[in-house]
């Protein structure tokens, strides 16, 4: 028996209210006329101008579409790999220690994980830039590819693989034939995951980035430093706007698929 | 074959870039600090061989450990983390407890909306998220704004730059590592329960505190660990909104290494914020290998 009560209505409202409001308000001054963020002077938008106009931004946002496209790509190759040795390789040397380094970097504070690439970078004499970022990010984010990937691997029925290997089919055959489409949904979403990751992340790219590369957060950074500026809420603006197109097309793709498959379903169960 | 390759390529991979890494920040933590490029001297030769193993353990003498015990700055920015991860843990919680509560209640077509509705700001950019309420804190911004014009105050209040300010930023920004395992382990109690609850002559507010929080407890015990444990060594929000009256150690070990270019205490920061951080890791782990076992 569950109610809802106007103590709950109550609750979301706020609750969401206190979640969305910040990101309500950068909205609506961007388009503010006056340099003095917290004055609205008028509908405007300048800011979005001098924001495409600045090279410094532009370049910095190829910088990270650069990090974050590479990075994401082989965290989930990689990703994708240690959940299937998490999930279906038994035992084999090291498996505890393995399994440690997955995991560790979920909870690992970026300031530690960034200092300690940093060290290694310069220990080993590897120049700074572009390429160490993404060395850096495809470390900390495949973990979380490996998180999302295994915990639909553990639900995934296993005859239909062993089905396949009795027909004859090869390991690696069965692997991309049918466990690699049945978990597809879930290595999309540990794509995005570590592509988010890698267009979000300051302190580790700050670390290992060098003075050669600047991404688009070390960018962003350096200004807020400073204090509120219009420019930053245009950029922020575009940022929220290109999140929640994709969220909301994922989510409605997503309720698509099920009552797609539960149609599909019952006309089955009626035969 | 295959097999193998499966195994070895992650396995290479983090040994590399996750493992390999941590024992250099242990061995430079243990060098010492000298004005040079990169600013410190090993004392650990390994092509020395045994040799240079034998020299480092007899000069093994933990001064940069021991720096952080004579200059208070660091305990008290290790405590300052601490107490700050707790209340702000607390107040996740009185927050988010709510938030999850309302969703589960609510009627069923709602809560895909409100799932993505909870989702949707994890996904947006971090750093804009606490940027953002720069511009509302601040002595000019828009709460002081707002407050003066219902004439609650006559002087603008200052938060940003305060913790206050870095509270608020935890909770917004935390806020649905909170609400999720809540609302999970909510959604699926069985709502018969207070339903018999209520026959047997509970009143409403009683079956909430003896049936509904007792069978969240798992969610909370979760979401409260997913709070925690990050805020500790946060960075972004304590640079951005808690000037320079908010000690924490995410920032005294950023500011060690890029202001003070000292790294082998920056090191010894590190190395000390992981043991400290093991403690509630292994607690977590515990926890839920316990949930697990008791869902089997």
């Amino acid at each position: 028996m569950r109610r809802f009560t106007w103590f709950n209505a109550t609750s979301l409202t706020l609750g969401f209210a206190f979640l969305y409001l910040p990101m309500l308000i950068l909205i609506i001054y961007s388009f503010n006329a006056s340099r003095l963020v917290t004055v609205w002077a008028g509908f405007s938008t300048q800011w979005y101008g001098t924001l495409f106009s600045n090279q410094g931004f532009i370049d910095a946002a190829k910088v990270t579409l650069k990090v974050a496209v590479a990075s994401s790509t082989v965290a989930t190759v990689l990703g994708t790999m240690a959940a299937l040795v998490l999930v279906r390789v038994g035992r084999f040397p090291g498996r505890t220690l393995f399994s440690g380094m997955i995991y560790a970097p979920l909870v690992m504070p970026e300031v530690i994980t960034g200092l300690s690439l940093l060290l290694l970078f310069i220990g080993i004499g590897l120049d700074r830039g572009v390429f160490t970022i993404i060395l850096a990010h495809t470390t900390f984010s495949m973990a979380f590819v490996a998180v999302v990937v295994s915990s639909r691997l553990v639900s995934f029925d296993r005859s239909l693989e062993e089905a396949a290997l009795d027909l004859g089919a090869s390991p690696f055959d069965a692997f991309r034939l049918v466990t690699l489409p049945i978990i597809a949904p879930a290595v999309i979403s540990g794509w995005l995951l570590a592509f988010t990751l890698s267009l979000d992340d300051l302190v580790i790219a700050s670390f290992t980035a060098g003075p050669s590369a600047t991404t688009l957060p070390i960018k962003i950074w350096s200004a807020v430093r400073l204090g509120v500026s219009p420019e930053i809420n245009a950029l922020s603006t575009i940022m929220i706007g290109i999140v929640a197109v994709g969220v909301i097309s994922a989510s409605l793709i997503t309720k698509r698929a099920t009552l797609r498959r539960e149609a599909e379903e019952r006309a089955a169960v009626q035969g | 074959m295959g097999r193998v390759l499966l195994v070895a390529l992650p396995f290479a991979w983090l040994l590399a870039l996750f493992l390999v890494p941590f024992l250099i920040v242990l061995k430079i933590s243990l060098s010492d600090t000298a004005l040079a490029i990169p600013p410190y001297t090993p004392t650990l030769e390994l092509s020395e061989g045994w040799a240079g193993i034998k020299a480092f353990l007899a000069a093994l003498d933990f001064e940069n450990f021991i720096f952080l015990t004579t200059d208070d700055l660091y305990w008290k920015a290790y405590l300052s983390s601490l107490r700050i991860a707790a209340l702000s843990t607390v107040l996740t919680l009185l927050v988010g407890y709510p938030i999850a509560y309302g969703m589960a209640n609510a009627p069923d077509h709602w809560r895909p909306t409100l799932m993505m509705l909870v989702i949707l700001p994890f996904w947006t950019s971090f750093l804009i998220r606490v940027y953002s309420w720069m511009g509302i804190l601040s002595s000019e911004g828009y709460l002081n704004q707002f407050l003066l014009w219902l004439g609650l105050i006559s002087t603008p209040l200052t938060i940003l730059n305060t913790p206050a300010a870095v509270y608020i930023g935890i909770v917004y920004t935390y806020l649905p590592f909170m609400i999720l395992p809540i609302y999970s382990s909510l959604e699926r109690m069985d709502g018969s329960l207070l339903e018999a609850a209520e026959d047997l002559g509970c009143s409403r507010l009683s079956a909430f505190w003896l049936v509904t929080v007792p069978l969240s407890k798992n969610g909370i015990i979760a979401g409260c660990f997913l709070v925690f444990i990050p805020v500790i060594g946060e960075f972004v929000i304590p640079s951005l909104l808690g000037g320079s009256g908010t000690l924490m150690i995410g920032k005294v070990l950023w500011e060690e290494f890029f202001n003070n270019r000292d790294w082998p205490v920056a090191s010894a920061v590190a190395v000390i914020l992981l043991l400290i951080l093991i403690v509630p890791i292994v607690l977590f782990q515990l926890n839920q290998q316990k949930q697990r076992e008791a869902e089997e």
